[in-house]
């Protein structure tokens, strides 16, 4: 990277940044107000989740698999039992498949719901009091996070996800509490729209900021709303299903443009989507178990066979995989975490040149990076 | 071209036996690894860098694992090639995909693999004067190592 130059300046943001939603440093170079290198120090977060992984049996590590993303603990802990069932053939009852999917939707929004909020007080007062619209999205996160605590007695990471299975079933008058709640959240998302989308600031903030082309977004290999903000209509939950996916109707919606209005558009339209996956699977949920596993006598007692699988689900910020190789006891030999934020912070020196300073911020928040899963 | 297709492509031109299933998984002689790359993107049409991690076999040597994607037709592809023992070079899949850039950095910070002509080959996740590879199978969890400051 060429850091020379007569006019130009060197520029920290972060570690501490109000923006970068965690831990995270860029060093900007600037010629006056436009960026012209980015160059991104990570891992401030960094556990090695991969060599903790290779130290926890298949009993132990769902629960801390949830530690990656945290925003979105269940999407982890999802991937993560997927690829033991895959190796060790586990059947799942279709009762914990849909109880899974209601669990992995109610994240999406409220992590939606958390990018929402954090991104517009980022961008600002230009928002009509910037806070505005962040409290009114903590607001209705709270109440899924209430869902959570009900289900499994924790708000933030939850291991709800067992091999074989789940490890809770719904308490009594959940279900109804659950559409209560969709229901609200569905009719607030117009509100949020109106105040946004009427609003010439915003536009002007979003609009051909920070364009990833369709070829670039494949090429860093960026996934989920960033993906489909660029043109390419791929989501794993329809190109691969997991889970039962296969049997609820809903839509993936793709915006051409890949500029941060487009990845908004696209999140918006997700809330409504994960809502009405929600509302189908409650109308349908099977009786039934919720497991196959029999209880456990021993942290060490599920073993499975010698082999590897990559599972992946569709979380909130894209394909998040589990990349688990088994040599037959009850621990992975390797387990290798895709995390889908560190893919798609991986875009930002790419696209932020050419940027003025005001835009990074933007262009940061549209990319919605939890650092959790960044440096794992 | 398709799953099917893929995989008796990717047999004939590299010579090897590619098992049915999916993912579709390719090993390879650690000399045809960048070919193997721009293969899979350019006939295969695996545009999609997905992850690029590898794995210590111990005393067999490290193997590095990719997986891209053909996200139009459905088609994943797990590239894979063994360095052999002691061995700690590979090539580099940045001239073919630009998402190789941050996945060999970490692979190089986790394992101490050094790619072959990467731009910017330097610690992504740990401090520049960090000790050791985690990664390794002889890197022990409770290794010690000298305060931060």
């Amino acid at each position: 990277m060429d850091w020379s130059g007569p006019e130009r300046l060197q520029m920290n943001m972060g570690p501490q940044h109000p923006s970068a939603h965690g831990v995270f440093r860029a060093i900007v170079t600037l010629e006056g107000e436009t960026v012209v290198a980015v160059d991104a120090v990570i891992g401030y977060l960094h556990r090695c989740h991969e060599k903790l992984s290779e130290t926890l049996t298949y009993a132990q590590y769902p629960s801390i698999a949830s530690k990656t993303d945290y925003v979105a603990a269940m999407t982890s802990e999802f991937a993560y039992v997927l690829a033991a069932e895959q190796i060790g053939k586990f059947e799942v009852p279709k009762r914990a498949q849909y109880l899974r999917v209601i669990v992995a939707e109610l994240q999406r929004i409220a992590s939606h719901l958390l990018w929402l909020g954090t991104w517009c007080m980022d961008m600002g007062g230009a928002l009509g009091g910037g806070a505005t619209i962040f409290l009114y999205c903590i607001r209705e996160r709270e109440d899924i996070l209430d869902l959570f605590e009900a289900l499994v007695g924790a708000r933030l990471l939850y291991g709800f996800f067992q091999v074989g299975g789940t490890r809770y079933d719904l308490p009594d008058g959940w279900i109804d509490k659950c559409r209560a709640t969709v229901d609200t959240i569905d009719a607030r998302i117009d509100e949020y729209e109106q105040m946004l989308e009427d609003n010439a600031f915003f536009l002007a903030r979003t609009q051909s900021v920070g364009t990833v082309s369709r070829d670039l977004a494949q090429d860093v290999g960026i996934a989920g709303p960033l993906l489909r903000g660029s043109g390419v209509n791929y989501d794993i939950r329809k190109n691969a299903p997991y889970s039962s996916y296969e049997d609820f109707d809903f839509t993936v919606p793709v915006e051409t443009a890949g500029d941060c209005y487009a990845r908004y558009r696209v999140r918006m339209a997700e809330f409504r989507q994960a809502i009405a996956i929600i509302r189908q699977a409650l109308d349908t949920l099977p009786a039934g178990p919720i497991s196959s596993r029999p209880a456990l006598k021993s942290v060490a007692q599920i073993r499975i066979p010698k082999g590897e699988a990559y599972a992946r689900v569709e979380g909130p910020r894209g394909e998040v995989g589990s990349y688990i190789i088994s040599d037959g006891s009850a621990k992975p030999y390797r387990m290798k975490w895709r995390g889908a934020s560190f893919s798609n912070l991986a875009i930002l020196p790419h696209i932020i040149p050419g940027h003025k300073v005001a835009d990074v911020v933007a262009i940061m928040g549209s990319v919605d990076p939890v650092f959790g899963e960044v440096d794992r | 071209m398709n799953a099917e297709q893929a995989r008796v492509a990717l047999a004939s031109t590299f010579g090897v036996e590619i098992a049915a299933g999916v993912p579709v998984v390719v090993t390879v002689a650690r000399e045809r690894w960048e070919q193997l790359g721009r293969y899979a993107k350019e006939t295969v049409g695996c545009r999609f860098f997905n992850f690029l991690t590898a794995v210590d076999w111990k005393e067999q040597g490290l193997e590095v694992v990719a997986r891209v994607d053909n996200l139009d037709e459905n088609v994943a592809l797990m590239l894979k090639t063994r360095l052999g023992p002691g061995v700690t070079n590979c090539a580099s899949l940045t001239p073919v995909y630009r998402g190789a850039i941050w996945m060999e950095r970490e692979c190089f910070d986790m394992f101490g693999i050094h790619f072959d002509n990467h731009p910017d080959l330097r610690r992504i996740l740990l401090d520049d004067n960090w000790e050791g590879h985690p990664l390794l199978k002889s890197y022990a969890v409770d290794t010690p190592h000298p305060p931060y400051r």
